[in-house]
């Protein structure tokens, strides 16, 4: 157990020991405090999945955090099946990742800073997936949602940059305040916050309900859609994704690492940990499913007319985290998390080779002004190639089998929603394989179109940066093979390994139907890529036709369906508007102030009357003076 | 012997007289010796008393008084004397700086 | 006497008082001696201090450290001082933060400087003595004394618009105490002639009587906390108030009103507490809303920052008024870190002052490029008063909101709220000022020197520390809070724990 301390904790003294002495003293030697640090953690984390393979899990406290009358939280680890896999999929590619940005960083003047947030996030995310408690997942959930500021808003001279990093933290702020709630209510039904106990224990929620705000709510309902806000935020999902298309302001390593492989997938994660109060609620379960494949549907849309080559892969894992709540809320968590972890490596693999595109094009992210890159940097070709079939679910890949089980499950599976998200899946697949490929089309292939000076700098990466693609690209062709079905002659270990964790979900359907649905799936993504390849591949102005027709969809689309618009107009500039005019103006400015000054201002007039009283003439006085003498020994003789 | 109201009476008129002078004069000296007249008044009442009831109390207090009007008539002098110096008059009307 | 064998409070109040008067005879021109004994004087209290908290007895609600004295007889007033693990870490909060005021202070106050000091030493004495008194008399007395320097402090070294700020302090906090010595003189006659405060606490009091005086030490203390809508004075006090000004103001002297909450109403006038909690929790959400959203309007930094003290309050006041555990725990939890956040704020804004001599957010922009060191702590402390884990913000505001949704499930999730106004402010603010391009008004700062880190470095640690291992704490107010409870539910009721209002399944 004590030496698992050090998975996450050696990337917290890479953090230190960078962010202290990193601009003096280590400058641009940081990269090696923190690659060593990740890559022991990741040795560590090899050893505790070796172990719970075995079947041997750990769940130890290791102090006491707060405790406040009959509420007491540690600081504790749970590593099981689902940490385990997390563990893999988090230290693998941060390893990976962190190499890399040693080539893509390279002679920037944060570079110690860059590698200080890179540790103190892996640090993070593992805090948050090791954690065996609400709260410390709840601090691990911030802290990740913290480096991803930071990192975002790297480069902080650029405006954009720094408004996106405060647009990310504030919007995942929107839904930790539905998780924070949620977490509240698991404390007050439960008395306690460690998982262990409560998931033993939800089945005494059946049937109970609540007074939430003067509604009578189910209880498990409340409790599990409290706790999908946050997964709603942090995991990009409608209605509070606008974040992380924006959160590719940062530097691309960071989109690979942060909004992509790891910590976008927090949400999935916790829906899945906590997979024993959502099955408990149908409701819920239903509106995650919802959720998840509106997401998919309509970022997959908005990816088919960007041409920013970043934002189109970040709409695109917005879409692949959506089929993995599209999973969970079918009941489908093992495959949910399947996909998560075979996600990890394709999109990573995506976002490293359009990073490698963006450094031999100088930081040009314009799909319009690429074009041919193939015989320049054929390395970075071949891997993204691989990723965008793996996307695609071209059978073999690693992405097949995932998209696959998930689309069989829904479809075969208990859920009364099940049929409607299966079709909605598939269309996606049709749609990821389709702007996929255009992106690969438009990049790698056909004619340069930008500046000579541009074509004049084009290079394949160094070494450094082309490795960890390599090594990615295998985890894009083969990690999904520990998940192959039994239909297909695997014995679907991922889920049998995952079952004491998240439970087995049967399809109920027969071979023929399982074929069926696989055989969807599979020719929507060949046909998703087939037609890429007869828009972009042939001579020809096709897609400005077709452009041209659907004008109206495509400025919809091309303004991500004026979200973000809406949100400035309903909450940013309302609160602004009040805050200046309503409260500080009026309320603030006039009312309380006003009271607060006019009290002395009618005191201040009273005695400016009084004074009039006060002539200066002495005469006056002593006339007074006598009257009153009169006066009093008048009345003393005569009472 | 001279009965006490006599005294009193003699007293009362003193003192009336420094009443009737501090509040109809304006030249400031002569309002500082209506001053004076009242307490000397007080002063006879206090004396007579004093006398009629065998008490030595009364003088001595009135021996007090002559002390404080002494110090009363220096610092008061001081003061018309500052007035003169600063308004070249006597005359209390001219003097309504403590006007509110 | 107590444990130590020597009158340890005394000691802490007389020792600065005793200091002021030493400054008080050296030369004018002497001005490096008047600020080194100052920083000897604050120094030595803060490390006599320090047996408070290793020598507490956390096992007991009882007072600890008392010395009692007959002091005027006939009136039956005492010298009585002592603590309890309601009030012990905020004497320690005050000692600390003295030290800090005094180096902070050290090269941005050019005129009498002499009586600066002095009045900062007095201040920390008649704080200390707030905190420890027992006798109604000598609170009271010690109460009005800290208005004196502070008054001067914001009247005498502050910003051009100080004399109007200072009076609006003064004429506030003074029209709040009036009420508050009304209410004292009436528990002296009701309870026979007694100002002894513990003795009071014991009493019960007619439900008439009980909100009565209620109100009138509510007087008193919301306009400390500071409450909506009695507010309006902090702003105007902070801005104008020099650096170790509003440091002292916001690191202790407006948790003398929470405290007074907890200290006298609460304990004095259980019945009325309770029935009064639902317009104290009303006015606690409308602080903290109202206070996140003034703050996304202001251009001033210091004001900014005063308007998200009025915010933070509010959570304080809402975790007492929830009147369970978690609530009174976060609260008196929450009130240090506030005083330690905010007030580490107002001393990195003194830092920045000091260089540019301006407060307009505008002024500002690119902060991060010219002093890296410098905006790394102001980052810390901005994520400190965002509550985010690992710091201590979050473990005093997550048991409040605990506490509050308890006892109110729209206080909670009202409450809630303004942690997400919070980040939106704080960030923005930390944007405008450090991120964007270098505005060129700030080019060629220079970075801080050791003097300003080795202030901010005991803020950082405790911002930590009281993050990662708060129950270190916490363990100080079990016995006292438990103590507080039983008296506000003295008729046998079981104890409001928030644990136990839904305790819709009980595990083992």
């Amino acid at each position: 157990m004590d030496s698992y301390l050090l998975i996450p904790f050696l990337p917290l003294a890479a953090f230190f020991i960078n962010i202290i002495f990193g601009r003096t003293l280590i400058k641009d030697k940081a990269h090696w405090v923190s690659i060593l640090a990740v890559f022991g953690s990741w040795v560590v984390s090899m050893m505790a999945v070796a172990e719970v393979l075995q079947g041997k899990t750990v769940n130890a406290d290791l102090y006491t955090w707060i405790t406040s009358g009959g509420f007491k939280v540690s600081v504790g680890f749970l590593i099981d099946q689902l940490t385990s896999v997390m563990l893999v999929v988090v230290t693998t590619c941060s390893t990976l990742i962190h190499i890399y940005s040693a080539g893509y960083m390279h002679g920037d003047k944060g570079y110690y800073r860059f590698f200080s947030y890179l540790s103190l996030f892996t640090f993070s995310m593992l805090m948050l997936v090791t954690a065996n408690n609400f709260l410390q997942l709840y601090f691990g959930w911030e802290a990740v949602g913290l480096c991803s500021y930071f990192l975002i808003g790297f480069w902080y001279e650029k405006k954009s940059a720094s408004d996106a990093g405060k647009k990310a933290f504030i919007v995942n702020r929107f839904g930790d305040f539905g998780f924070g709630i949620g977490v509240i209510m698991i404390f007050l039904t439960f008395g306690t916050l460690h998982y262990i106990p409560i998931f033993g224990a939800v089945n005494g929620m059946v049937g109970q309900t609540v007074d939430f705000l003067g509604m009578q709510v189910d209880l498990p309902t409340l409790i599990a859609l409290l706790l999908f806000c946050g997964a709603v935020g942090k995991s990009a999902q409608i209605p509070l994704h606008v974040w992380l298309p924006d959160a590719m302001e940062g530097p691309t390593p960071v989109s690979a690492l942060i909004h992509a492989a790891t910590m976008v997938t927090a949400g999935v994660f916790m829906v899945a940990r906590c997979n024993p109060i959502f099955s408990l609620s149908p409701v819920a379960m239903d509106v995650v499913a919802i959720v998840g494949a509106v997401t998919a549907l309509f970022a997959a849309t908005i990816g088919l007319v960007q041409n920013d080559i970043k934002r189109i892969i970040a709409y695109s894992t917005v879409s692949q985290l959506g089929y993995m709540f599209l999973a969970c809320g079918v009941g489908a968590y093992g495959a949910g998390i399947f996909h998560l972890y075979t996600h990890a490596f394709f999109k990573a693999l995506l976002f490293l080779c359009a990073g490698s595109v963006m450094h031999a094009m100088a930081g040009e992210l314009d799909l319009q002004k690429m074009g041919g890159l193939k015989k320049y940097m054929p390395w970075t070709y071949l891997t993204m190639f691989v990723a965008s079939l793996s996307i695609a679910g071209v059978p073999g890949l690693a992405g097949f089998f995932s998209k696959d089980e998930i689309l069989w499950l829904a479809y075969s599976g208990p859920s009364p929603v099940g049929k409607l998200v299966w079709a909605i899946g598939t269309i996606v697949a049709f749609l990821t394989a389709f702007y996929s490929f255009r992106l690969i089309f438009l990049t790698f292939h056909g004619k340069f179109r930008g500046s000579h000076e541009q074509e004049h700098h084009l290079h394949e990466s160094p070494k450094v940066m082309t490795i960890p693609l390599m090594i990615l690209c295998v985890g894009a062709i083969a990690s999904g093979w520990v998940g192959i079905p039994s239909l297909l002659g695997g014995g679907a270990h991922f889920t049998e390994f995952m079952k004491p964790v998240l439970g087995h979900l049967e399809g109920h359907g027969t071979h023929a139907e399982e074929w069926m649905v696989m055989a969807i799936s599979v020719v929507a993504g060949l046909s998703g890529i087939g037609l890429a390849a007869f828009v972009y591949l042939r001579e020809g102005d096709l897609a400005a036709t077709v452009t041209q027709k659907f004008r109206f969809v495509h400025q919809v689309l091309w303004n991500k369906y004026y979200v973000d618009e809406l949100y400035d107009f309903i909450i940013v500039r309302p609160t602004i508007w009040i805050a200046k005019n309503v409260i500080v103006g009026v309320t603030d400015g006039k009312i309380i102030e006003g009271i607060v000054n006019g009290v002395p201002e009618l005191i201040g007039r009273f005695s400016l009357w009084l004074r009039s009283i006060q002539t200066g003439m002495v005469h006056q006085y002593a006339a007074v003076m006598a009257i009153g003498a009169f006066v009093v020994i008048a009345m003393v003789l005569l009472w | 012997m001279i009965p006490l109201h006599w005294y009193l009476w003699l007293s009362a008129v003193v003192f009336m007289v420094g009443v009737a002078g501090f509040l109809m004069r304006r030249n400031i000296i002569i309002m500082f010796m209506s001053i004076e007249l009242m307490l000397n008044a007080v002063n006879i009442s206090l004396v007579s008393f004093s006398r009629y009831l065998d008490d030595m109390r009364g003088q001595i207090l009135v021996f007090f008084i002559i002390a404080v009007a002494a110090a009363e008539a220096a610092i008061g002098l001081g003061i018309i004397i500052a007035l003169f110096r600063n308004k070249v008059t006597a005359h209390v009307d001219e003097a309504n700086e403590m006007k509110g | 006497m107590n444990t130590l064998g020597y009158p340890i409070l005394s000691t802490l109040i007389f020792l600065p008082l005793l200091g002021a008067a030493v400054i008080l005879l050296m030369g004018r021109s002497q001005e490096a001696l008047v600020k080194w004994a100052a920083l000897v004087v604050s120094i030595v209290a803060f490390v006599l201090s320090i047996p408070l908290f290793t020598d507490f007895d956390r096992t007991t609600h009882l007072m600890q450290f008392t010395e009692r004295h007959e002091w005027i007889p006939s009136w039956n007033i005492t010298y009585f001082l002592g603590v309890d693990g309601i009030s012990v870490l905020f004497i320690l909060l005050s000692t600390l933060v003295t030290i800090l005021c005094v180096l902070i202070s050290w090269n941005s106050i050019k005129t009498k400087i002499k009586e600066f000091y002095i009045a900062i030493l007095i201040m920390e004495g008649a704080m200390i003595g707030v905190f420890s008194a027992l006798d109604f008399f000598l609170f009271y007395l010690f109460w009005e004394a800290m208005l004196i320097p502070m008054y001067l402090l914001i009247g005498v070294w502050g910003g051009p618009n100080r004399i109007y700020a200072a009076i609006k302090f003064f004429l506030f906090t003074l029209v709040g105490s009036v009420l508050m010595l009304v209410g004292i003189i009436v528990l002296y006659f009701y309870a026979g002639k007694t100002f002894n405060i513990l003795e009071l606490m014991n009493m019960n009091y007619p439900y008439q009587m009980q909100f009565w005086l209620f109100w009138a030490f509510f007087a008193a203390f919301a306009v400390k906390v500071p409450m909506f809508p009695v507010h309006t004075w902090l702003p105007d006090a902070h801005t104008e108030a020099p650096t170790a000004g509003s440091v002292i103001l916001a690191a202790v002297l407006i948790k003398m009103g929470a405290y007074g909450f907890l200290r006298f109403s609460i304990p004095l006038f259980p019945d009325a507490s309770k029935a009064m909690a639902v317009p104290m929790l009303t006015l606690s959400v409308v602080a903290i809303i109202y206070g996140a959203v003034v703050c996304l309007a202001q251009s001033d930094l210091k004001r900014l920052i005063a308007y998200s003290s009025v915010s933070h309050m509010g959570f304080v006041t809402l975790g007492i008024f929830a009147l369970n555990i978690q609530g009174l725990e976060g609260g008196i939890l929450q009130m240090i870190n506030h005083g330690i956040v905010t007030g580490a704020l107002f001393l990195s804004v003194g830092i920045v002052y000091d260089r540019t001599h301006s407060r307009q957010i505008s002024d500002y922009g690119g902060l991060a490029t010219v002093l890296p060191v410098y905006s790394a702590f102001f980052m810390v402390f901005t994520l400190a008063s965002i509550g985010l884990p690992g710091t201590n913000g979050f473990v005093g505001e997550f048991l409040i909101i605990l506490g509050g949704f308890a006892a109110s499930k729209w206080a909670g999730v009202l409450s809630a709220t303004g942690i997400i106004i919070g980040a939106g402010y704080m960030l923005w603010l930390y944007q405008r000022v450090f991120f964007m391009e270098t505005n060129q008004k700030i080019v060629g700062l220079q970075e801080m020197d050791m003097r300003e880190i080795i202030t901010l470095v005991p803020m950082v640690i405790l911002v930590f520390w009281i993050g990662i291992y708060p129950d270190m704490f916490l363990s100080f107010m079990h016995p006292s809070v438990e103590h507080l409870l039983k008296r506000l539910n003295a008729e046998g009721q079981e104890m409001a724990v928030a644990g136990k209002i839904m305790g819709i399944i009980k595990i083992p």
